[in-house]
This record gives C-alpha cells, structure tokens and sequence, in this order.
C-alpha cells in the first residue's frame, strides 16, 4: 500500500440543519488522480475546502500529506496548490505579477522565484502572454493561468475544483492534456468534477459523491463492470412508450435509468428474455453515476 | 493567538503593492486631495472669521488637525469596501486562505498596509499646511507614526465593519452613524472645549480625537497628557485588530 496523499475518514460537515458532507471516506494513493465525482449539491467543494481548512469538520478525521488537519493545515497547504472553482485572479495585474505574489504566499525562496515564475508560464504555455492583463485573456487563458499559479510551489498535491466548467470543448481538452502531464510527472491530483468524461479520461480512480457521501469507488471500468454491466440498450420513443418500457423492464428485473429523451436498459448482456427494439451500446461510466446518484446531469 | 509568520504576512503585503501599482494614483489622489480641499475650504473660511483658536492661528489649528481626517479617509473606507469586495466578489481571500496563511495573518497583513498608506498620506495636509504658514518642527517627524498607529486601528475598524455587514449597502449606516460624527466632533476644525460637556466627554472616547491632539502636540510640543492619548490609541488598535481577526475567521472560515 502506497502512501496517502489524502486521507480522510468519516468526515462530517453541517451548515445549521444541512449536512454536506455526512460522513465521508477519501483516499487519494500519492501519484495518483483520484476524481470526486457528483451532481451539484453533493458536497464536493465542502469537501475541498475541509482539505485546505477553510471549512472546519464537525467530525473524522482528515490528513493531507501526512498533516492532520486542522491542527496542521498551514503545512499542508504550504505543499499543495488549489485550483479554485471560481476565477479569482488579481485581474488587473499581469500574468507575471500574478504568479509573483503567488511565489511570496507560497513561500518560494528569492533566488528561485524568477525560475518558479518561468517554470509555471511554460506549463500552462502562456510565456508569450506575460505581459497581458489578466482582463485580457480568454477563458481557457485564465483557466490556465489559475493552474500555473497553483504550481509555483511545485506542490506535490493539486486540489482542483470543477476545473474545466463552463469551458468550451476544445480548451477543456487542452486542459485535459495538461493536467494528464502533471499527474504523469507524479504529482498527486484530486479532482472534483460534475462531468463524467473529465473523470472517465483523468482519474485513475473515481470516488462517485452523493448526498455527502461516497456511495462508489474504483477504476472507472471496474466501476462500469460492476454497476452498469458491459451493454445498455437505449430504447426511444414518446413519454408514454419509455414508461412503459420502463415498467417492463422493473417488472423483469432489469435495471434502466432515464436518459432525458431515451430508457438505458442496462446490462442487457445478462438480460434474458425480449429486449425492446433500441441501440445497442458500451455501458460508461456516466450510466454508473445516474443509476448510482438518482440525478441527471449535463 | 496564534504565531504570525512573517513569511505570510509577506505575502498578503506583496500582493498589496503590486495591486497598489495599478491604482495608487487614484487611491493617492482621493485620499490627499479630499482633506486638502477641507484644508483649504475651513483654513480661509473660518480663517477669516477666527483668527486665533486654542492659542494657535487657525491654519496651524486646522493644518495639523486635517492630518487626523486624511488618515481616516485613508484608512476606514479602503479597509471597510476594499475588504468586502475582497471576500465577497473577487473571492481574493479564498486564494489566500488556501496558500500557507491563516485568517489572522490575512487581517494583520491588509492592516498593516493600510496603515502604511495612512502614515503617507496623512501628512500630506500638514504639507500643504506649511505652504499656507504653517510652521516646520522637528516634532513633525513623529507624525507619520501616530497616522500609522491611528490607520492600522480605523484599519481594523473597517475590516470589522466589513466582517460584519451582510452587503455593502449596509455600509451606509455606519458612515452616517458613526464615521461622520466621529470626523465632526474630534477637535478638527473646532477645539472640543466649545461643546456642551457630554460631547466632550464623547469626544475623550473618539480615537481620531486623540489623533488630532497626539498630531499638533507633536508638531507643537508633547505635554503630559500625550501619554493617555497615545495609550488610547494603541488600545484601540489592539482591540479592534482582536475584534477584526474573529470576526473575519468567522466569515471566512465555515
């Protein structure tokens, strides 16, 4: 068993009558890119800020490279970066300025601050953008920038927060790339996401949240196998055709879940009987996380 | 308390004065030219009325007591608005609080810098004081660190407020409730001695009054009293610094 770059235990947040996170379990093996996976609400981001002690945990137990929290948050975060859900750049000061006042809160000694600053333009490949503004730059630019100042330090933890929402498709897969990198030069990596793909591509393993609590965790394929099986047939037809596809399908035990236009049958390779006429396809990782969280998703 | 780690401190300051290079000359201006023209305007209105108050011609009066209004404008509103729009609309705070700073060295940082602002540009009245007559004292080198003290606690002050308040509409209330009287009745334009005795005694627990007589004893001669004036301002500043620090870690951590 590898070391934990994450551990948490029965992690209980509340907010008055609301508990956000009821109880939670989370590894994360160093090295590793462990994805949290969960609709809105879920308590993913109390999750991530009970790791960086801006949320204090009402119970469990949290450490975060070997540091218990909230006793001795302040070294964890010394050794981890974060990348926030919502953009909070200084946008009035450069690219450059702004990974310099991130080299003074992250304590990078003097005579290495000028090679920090180089070394995180070149990750997020905005060497020729230094001297912008951030009000000037794109979104995906911004986005980028937020994960270039999380790695002054060259933390060997990266929080990130939904890192990729409301992007465009083309610049969130150029993110992808980018943090594919980081985790494959050993970094280890939390990600907190609400799309299935980000998980489904990144994580080595996915935690899948629900109403606080983790309600899966595995490879994402062996998550698949086990809740999903390995064919869904996706039946479609007006609403009174999918209830009653429905219908049948819990008559004979089969699972479905709702799919806005269609019913997924899953399973369908154990199914014994009729299947109804559909489209045959590859159970993913999104059935899993439907059947599992009772929600839909984007 | 916990240890305030010069480290983290640094790196709020740090962050302070590279924002400050985009916008000191907006910051400076407001904050110099407001009391300049109060300067100005009490210096040659009531200047021509009263020619003497408290044994000190009226420039002198009024150049060494707009010292005490330039530290307040420069100190209490970029502490109460700059704070909140901080937390709640920049989410700055969030990016701090996740690096290797905690809430108290947030609150001290901005303070302090804040403060330093005060000390500048509270001197910037007696400056123009001493174009219009007022006369130059070795003792006017003490200045900037009373416009310190007195800045780092409306610092605290305005963190406070911003800690406390649920939107920024609220802010009205406490500049027309507390801050405005607080200006008014500090010994300022008008020596204290004039008022009704409860306005006195409700001057003696202003902390910009003790700024104002901490101010022209410096650049006119310390007396005795200094000590209760001085010693009132560093506990205020103690007091609302303790305050500000809870407060905000309550907002900003759950």
């Amino acid at each position: 068993m590898s070391a934990l770059a994450i551990r948490m235990r029965g992690a209980v947040k509340r907010y008055g009558a609301v508990t956000a996170v009821a109880g939670l379990d989370l590894d994360v093996p160093e090295g590793t890119c462990v994805g949290l996976l969960g609709p809105n609400g879920a308590g993913k981001s109390t999750t991530m800020r009970l790791l960086t002690a801006q949320a204090i945990a009402d119970e469990g137990e949290l450490a975060v490279l070997g540091h218990e929290l909230p006793a001795d948050s302040k070294a964890a975060r010394a050794a981890m970066g974060v990348v926030p859900q919502l953009d909070n750049l200084d946008t009035t000061l450069t690219v450059e300025q702004n990974l310099l006042v991130f080299t003074y809160l992250y304590r990078v000694p003097r005579a290495e601050r000028r090679e920090a600053i180089e070394r995180a333009l070149e990750v997020a490949n905005l060497a020729d953008r230094r001297k912008a503004k951030v009000d000037e730059l794109s979104g995906g630019m911004r986005r980028r920038l937020l994960i270039a100042r999380a790695l002054v330090h060259e933390p060997r933890l990266l929080l990130l927060d939904e890192p990729t929402v409301g992007l465009d498709p083309q610049v969130r897969q150029e993110l992808w790339a980018l943090i594919d990198r980081l985790r494959s030069e050993g970094t280890s990596i939390l990600m907190s996401t609400h799309y299935i793909e980000e998980a489904a591509r990144l994580a080595d393993t996915v935690t899948v949240m629900s109403h606080g609590v983790a309600v899966a965790c595995g490879r994402p394929s062996e998550l698949v196998s086990e809740h999903a099986g390995r064919e869904a047939v996706e039946v479609y037809g007006a609403p009174s055709r999918l209830l009653e596809v429905e219908d049948d399908a819990r008559a004979r035990g089969w699972p479905t879940r709702r799919t806005g236009t269609s019913v997924t049958i899953l399973r369908a390779e154990e199914a014994n009987g009729e299947m109804p006429d559909g489209e045959r396809r590859v159970a993913t990782l999104e059935d899993v996380f439907v059947l599992l969280t009772g929600e839909e998703i984007s | 308390m916990r240890r305030l780690d010069r480290a983290a401190l640094m790196g709020v300051l740090v962050r302070e004065v590279v924002n400050f290079r985009s916008f000191w000359r907006s910051s400076t201006f407001s904050s110099t030219v407001e009391p300049t023209i109060y300067l100005l305007a009490f210096g040659f209105g009531f200047g021509s009325l009263v020619t003497k108050v408290g044994g000190l011609d009226y420039v002198q009066f009024v150049g060494t007591g707009t010292v005490a209004t330039a530290v307040l404008f420069s100190s209490v509103f970029p502490a109460m608005f700059g704070t909140f729009v901080k937390y709640q609309f920049q989410h700055t705070y969030d990016a701090i609080l996740a690096a290797p700073v905690d809430t108290e060295e947030l609150v001290t940082g901005e303070a302090l810098w804040i403060a330093t602002r005060s000390g500048t540009f509270g001197c910037f009245p007696m400056l123009v004081a001493i174009a219009f007559g007022l006369n130059p004292s070795w003792g006017m080198f003490v200045v900037p660190v009373i416009a310190f003290l007195s800045g780092f606690g409306w610092a605290c002050f305005g963190i406070l407020i911003a800690a406390v308040m649920k939107t920024i509409d609220n802010f009205s209330y406490v500049t027309s409730t507390v801050i405005t009287p607080l200006f008014l009745v500090a010994g300022t334009f008008f020596p204290i001695s004039g008022l009704p005795q409860w306005a006195q005694i409700a001057a003696n627990i202003n902390p910009l009054y003790h700024c104002v007589q901490l101010v022209r004893h410096a650049v006119f001669g310390f007396q005795a009293e200094d000590l209760w004036h001085l010693g009132f301002l560093v506990a205020f500043g103690l007091i609302v610094w303790r305050l500000a620090i809870s407060r905000m870690e309550k907002r900003l951590v759950d």
